[in-house]
């Protein structure tokens, strides 16, 4: 093999073993900072040794014990700047091996386990929600400074900050780097499911012609799901987040037209979407209603989208269904948001005035003041019931608070079609 | 990357002879695909019965010929596989390297990666797409 290729393969195995060894490292040294050293001098001395060595049959081990050594090598350096030398060496058998058994001890637990606690970590609500995805990004997916920086539309250098500041933060509050227990762990575990699905919507929200790294952010917070799914196979909330992304997912391939503008759910070619993805979400939501989470916010989300999912044209949608889902969203998770979709969801099962009563409700809400889709809908809701010149006010409403030129073009034909 | 990796057949996997000889095998393979799964690269895969449960259907202009199994060529036949999502080639020869020998004696496996839909470009006209689309809808029954 040449020796880029070999350097290749090594660094793919790393890759693979990289998070796990972060995690084993991070609890034994209590330091991200440092876990994160110990795990790359790890992959160097790897590509020392591996291209004359072969790779070895369980390489997750060999680079955990090399980064271990390192990590007592280190212990003892700092021993020895410490105290004097002459009682170093005196005590540095006994000790180094006293170290030695507490560091093997640590690295007895259950693998997976470790990186759960290191997902947890990165994911603690000390730490705020950008700072978060970007740590675990970095930790977990492995992204570089630079790539995250890239993904999140950010300046290099602020990233980097972010990251060295919720590292110190992680330090300065002694996290455990353990899966939370009982009474804290629905808390915690939100805040890991927030960050994956801020991350998966950072991808989402990327237009056609972006830094390709942008959308791949959707791919990563899948795999974090996945990942998660596979380590808390009993999580039903965990399901029901794979599932929503699973299925959203699904649409990437149709959301954008040749010219790179969004297409509407109702306007996109089905036969893109992909099937695969969609499958696996709904077995993935079927998985979350099994344990019992068919109420979570996650999982009814998407239940939703597995309503559209379902429905091979957008006119076999079964709204009256999605109408009834959003009926239980917004008592799990009350948003005035989620009241406008509902009210869409109600005008397309039981028609426009449906949607008005609820909308009309809803305009009170301060939140929606200057939210261009709410006057949009109630447009919509005049236009089909044949108050003209009632949804002509609401276009032009709508298309004045839009800052997105294409939407508002779009608004304003709306308008326009009113006068007909 | 999607990537499709087919466990290649051998004589002992062509007899469809499942017994105690395999059973530590199995195991491995078991943890094996656990791993897959926690490390969020696993989407699906099946083991296959032998080629003698299988058919063929030959195709030479407008005739079809149906051939039954078993077939000869072995080491060309596939007796499993898995599909992955993962980054590159790289790591998915990375996993399949540390995969347990999934037969008895010498064995292959082959990693193929997925096209996507922008691979087809042009040649996917949307009324092509359409009717893959329905097809595969009718495939998983909905």
């Amino acid at each position: 093999m040449a020796a880029a290729e070999t350097h290749r393969a090594i660094e793919a195995v790393f890759r693979i073993e990289r998070a796990r060894l972060i995690a084993g490292l991070a609890r034994m040294v209590r330091d991200v900072d440092r876990a994160e050293e110990l795990a790359q001098d790890a992959l160097i001395i790897a590509l020392a040794e591996w291209p004359k060595t072969g790779v070895p049959n369980n390489p997750g081990a060999w680079l955990m014990a090399a980064a271990k050594r390192r990590a007592i090598d280190g212990i003892r350096r700092d021993r020895m700047r410490e105290r004097k030398h002459e009682e170093i060496a005196r005590d540095l058998d006994d000790e180094r091996d006293a170290s030695v058994e507490t560091l093997e001890a640590t690295m007895d637990d259950d693998i997976g386990d470790e990186l759960l606690g290191l997902i947890f970590t990165a994911c603690h609500p000390v730490i705020s929600a950008e700072a978060r995805a970007a740590l675990t990004l970095r930790l977990i997916g492995g992204l570089t400074t630079d790539e995250i920086a890239r993904a999140f539309l950010s300046a290099e250098p602020t990233i980097a900050q972010r990251i060295v500041r919720a590292k110190k933060t992680i330090g300065n509050a002694a996290l455990a780097f353990e899966v939370p227990r009982e009474r804290e762990r629905a808390g915690r575990l939100a805040s890991v499911l927030e960050v994956i699905y801020l991350i998966f919507n950072e991808g989402y929200a990327a237009t056609a012609g972006e830094d390709l790294i942008r959308p791949s952010l959707c791919a990563e917070a899948q795999r974090l799901g996945r990942i998660l799914a596979g380590l808390m196979p009993d999580e039903s909330e965990v399901f029901g987040l794979l599932a929503l992304m699973e299925i959203q997912a699904s649409r990437l391939p149709a959301r954008t037209g040749p010219d790179g503008a969004l297409v509407s759910l109702t306007e996109q070619n089905r036969a893109r979407w992909d099937q695969l993805l969609i499958r696996r979400g709904l077995t993935a939501l079927a998985r979350a209603e099994a344990l019992g989470g068919a109420n979570g916010p996650y999982a009814l989300q998407a239940a939703l989208a597995a309503c559209h999912a379902r429905a091979r044209k957008a006119d076999e949608t079964d709204w009256a269904r999605i109408a009834a889902l959003y009926d239980r969203l917004r008592e799990v998770m009350p948003s005035p948001v989620v009241d406008l979709n509902r009210a869409v969801a109600y005008s397309m099962a039981f028609g426009p005035e449906a949607g008005l009563k609820l909308v009309d409700e809803l305009a009170e809400a301060t939140a929606l003041r200057n939210y261009a889709p709410l006057p949009a809908a109630k447009g919509d809701f005049l236009f089909r019931a044949g108050r003209l010149p009632e949804a002509r006010t609401q276009f032009e409403a709508a298309a004045g608070l839009t800052r997105n030129a294409r939407e508002r073009a779009f608004l304003l034909a709306r308008a326009a079609a009113c006068s007909r | 990357m999607r990537v499709m990796v087919f466990v290649k057949a051998t004589e002992d996997s062509e007899t469809g002879v499942i017994g105690a000889q395999h059973a530590e095998m199995f195991e491995a393979m078991g943890k094996y695909n656990e791993e897959l799964v926690k490390a969020g690269i696993m989407l699906g895969g099946d083991g296959l019965r032998p080629s003698k449960d299988g058919k063929r259907v030959a195709f030479d202009g407008p005739t079809r010929t149906v051939i039954d199994g078993p077939f000869a060529e072995t080491r060309e036949l596939v007796a499993g596989y898995w599909l992955w999502e993962v980054k590159d080639m790289d790591e998915a020869v990375a996993w399949v390297k540390r995969c347990p020998n999934p037969m008895l004696g010498p064995s292959e496996i082959e990693i193929r990666p997925l096209y996507e839909v922008e691979d087809f470009g042009e040649a996917l006209t949307p009324e092509a797409e359409e009717i893959h689309g329905r097809v595969r809808d009718q495939l998983e029954g909905r």
